[in-house]
């Protein structure tokens, strides 16, 4: 029975997955037959750019490939922190998280002349994690503690500073401006595979940490006195587990930009399959994260033809109604 | 009888001490508000008179009646540049400070300002979608202002109504389900941007940044006349508001009916905030700090008023930090009162019990 509880729905949701990675594929702003799709396929995958379909085919293979690994460590990385902090509305986005990161990396671009994901990404990693301990910091001192509201009040505070020092820099500057206007939105559309490869070390290593911390998230869960009582060494596995989902979600800036609620629903659509175990909710994460990724992406090239309506706005579109129902529903969040 | 004439004297010393207790108590905000005034014409003649082309006072009266012998140098820079965009900033920081006030009273929680709240976002989307997409601009762009912050004042209030928890819960349901719409509200305007070529777009990433540089003077006269109607209002209805934070038995059983005078003085601080943003652009935190700052000075008493005049001396002072704080580099207001607030906000959030 548990077996099969935990086999089923693992199989329907990689079908999925394989499903939406498909679709990703196969569906565009151009329309494509399956016989082009194919050829296309064929022709992008033995490198020849004479067949008219392989350039598409090949843009939209990357921005799969992208998507998929922004949707697995987005996922993940918000249900990391919803566990740690034991806050239902943790996400990279609402904790300022992304905001952080973005930050460094347009001070990055403007300051020290920086151009390639590789240096992005520790740039990322570090103004995430910054804005991280501000932000834990500054709700843990908060008379009500470090609840919910307080959380995300001062990520929301945190961002609004971050973006008002972006603008300053921007505002001087209209070449940076026409770059970081595509790139603050959050998209995967033109982002080569190779991305991948500089992001690579810091995704492979927090990706790891993020996937053994089942124990320590079910740990977390059980409540601060329970913890006290472990000692020691729980602190160390939290710090090491939140460093690791902050380096997913600075991989995530890195690669795509800031990509906004997508940490917050994939843990609670979830846990209505799985339950609390946080062992099954980060195995779920990293399935639905990538699908909802890939689909929303996908709708977002065809939902308003001739143009594309990129990743970021799409899930902020979509998401911000969960999280409205999400705070309807946990009512006086205290 | 020996009682009270031995009693009489300490009595009459307490009365007396507390009398005058009551007066002190009476006059501190007049004084406050005295204050702040006299702070405000200082910010305003700073803003007007200094900066990198100063210009003496007497030269500056001359200019404003019209005589001649001044430097026309003198009399483009005071009327194109210095003069509107203080004006501006008095009159977008004294909205801006009123409506933040006012918010954070009726929802008895300081993080509870418009800005917060997502009704000055809600007024940019949709001004930027008219500018930008629509192509409109002038009366269309302040209408379409106007309707997005009562769109998101509206959602607000269906959204965060609730039928789970108590009524003393809402203000913490709003302030999330605002939040919400805010980063949704953001990340369409971000889309605008993109749509739009890159001209476009610097001139609509300044505006969204919170710009008094933009203002012309027919912008001004409409900005003006808003607040010259509506402020008095909104201060009008301030005592019942005052009520109404007593909690609604009580406001109802003193005459005032807690649903109209909620109702009022939302819509005034809706076409404030709107008005304001349409000019503008959303001055970041200005409604949000005004509020607090106030009740500070007024030893925890909040004064709308006074709010209004902390939040026009900000936004002047900040206008002119922006504009002279970094040589050659012109910021927007926003920059400023962003990177001001922010901390701000942060730290409050450490001081007040603000989920109670």
């Amino acid at each position: 029975m548990s077996r099969r509880r935990t086999w089923l729905p693992l199989g329907v949701g990689g079908g999925v997955l394989l499903l939406a990675l498909v679709v990703s594929v196969a569906v565009g702003s151009r329309t494509l037959s399956p016989g082009e799709l194919l050829g296309g396929l064929r022709a992008a995958l033995d490198g020849l750019a004479t067949d008219p379909s392989a350039g598409v085919v090949a843009a939209r293979l990357d921005r799969t490939a992208v998507g998929a690994v922004v949707g697995l460590a987005v996922g993940l990385s918000g249900a990391a922190m919803q566990g740690l902090t034991r806050n239902p509305l943790a996400d990279p986005g609402i904790l300022g998280v992304n905001a952080g990161a973005a930050l460094l990396v347009v001070l990055g671009v403007q300051y020290l002349g920086l151009s390639s994901a590789a240096a992005f990404v520790w740039l990322a990693l570090a103004g995430g994690l910054l804005a991280a301990l501000l932000v834990y910091a500054v709700s843990a001192a908060s008379p009500g503690g470090a609840t919910p509201l307080t959380m995300a009040l001062a990520g929301a505070a945190l961002s609004a500073g971050a973006v008002s020092v972006v603008a300053g820099v921007l505002v001087a500057n209209r070449g940076a401006l026409d770059t970081f206007r595509f790139w603050q939105v959050g998209s995967v559309a033109g982002r080569p595979a190779s991305l991948l490869l500089d992001v690579a070390p810091l995704l492979v290593v927090s990706l790891a940490i993020v996937a053994l911390s089942g124990r320590v998230l079910n740990a977390a869960a059980l409540g601060e006195d329970l913890e006290r009582a472990l000692g020691q060494r729980v602190q160390l596995a939290r710090a090491t587990v939140a460093l690791g989902a902050v380096g997913l979600a600075a991989c995530a800036v890195a690669l795509a930009g800031p990509i906004a609620f997508v940490g917050l629903v994939v843990p609670h659509l979830v846990r209505l399959v799985t339950g609390p175990d946080y062992q099954r909710v980060l195995l779920g994460s990293a399935v639905v994260g990538p699908v909802l990724v890939l689909l929303t992406d996908t709708l977002g090239r065809v939902v308003m033809p001739p143009s594309e309506v990129q990743v970021g706005i799409m899930t902020a579109v979509l998401g911000a109604p969960v999280l409205i129902w999400l705070v309807r529903r946990t009512g006086a969040l205290r | 009888m020996t009682l009270t004439t031995s009693a009489g004297a300490p009595a009459a010393l307490a009365v007396g001490a507390v009398r005058s207790a009551r007066r002190a108590a009476a006059s501190r905000p007049r004084r406050v508000l005295l204050g702040l005034v006299l702070a405000l014409v200082g910010a305003v003649l700073v803003r007007t008179l200094l900066g990198d082309y100063t210009i003496t006072a007497a030269d500056a009266v001359r200019i404003l009646v019209g005589a001649d012998g001044v430097p026309r140098g003198a009399e483009f820079v005071l009327m194109e540049s210095k003069l509107p965009r203080a004006l501006v900033g008095v009159l977008a920081g004294l909205a801006l400070g009123a409506g933040g006030a006012t918010f954070q009273l009726m929802a008895r929680n300081p993080l509870a300002s418009p800005d917060v709240l997502g009704l000055t976002m809600g007024a940019s989307a949709a001004a930027v979608l008219t500018l930008v997409v629509l192509g409109g601009s002038g009366t269309a762009v302040a209408v379409a202002a106007l309707l997005g912050a009562a769109a998101v004042a509206l959602a607000l209030i269906l959204l965060s109504g609730g039928r789970t928890g108590s009524t003393a819960a809402a203000p913490t349901r709003m302030i999330l389900v605002g939040v919400a719409l805010s980063a949704m509200l953001t990340s369409v305007v971000h889309w605008v941007l993109l749509r739009a070529d890159v001209y476009r777009a610097h001139e609509a990433m300044v505006w969204l940044t919170g710009s008094l540089a933009g203002a012309t003077w027919p912008q001004i006269g409409l900005l003006a006349l808003v607040v010259a109607v509506a402020l008095p209002l909104l201060l009008a209805t301030s005592a019942q508001l005052h009520l109404v934070e007593l909690g609604d038995d009580l406001a109802h059983g003193v005459g005032a009916p807690p649903r109209p005078v909620r109702a009022r003085a939302l819509a005034l601080v809706v076409v404030l905030v709107a008005a304001t943003t349409a000019v503008c652009g959303p001055v970041a935190f200005v409604a949000f700090l005004a509020g607090p700052t106030a009740r500070r000075l007024l030893g925890g008493r909040s004064s709308i008023a006074a709010s209004a005049l902390v939040g026009a001396v900000v936004v002047v002072l900040a206008d002119h930090l922006a504009a002279y704080a970094i040589p050659e580099v012109n910021l927007p207001v926003g920059v400023v009162t962003g990177l001001v607030g922010a901390p701000f906000l942060l730290w409050l959030l450490t001081r007040e019990r603000s989920t109670s």
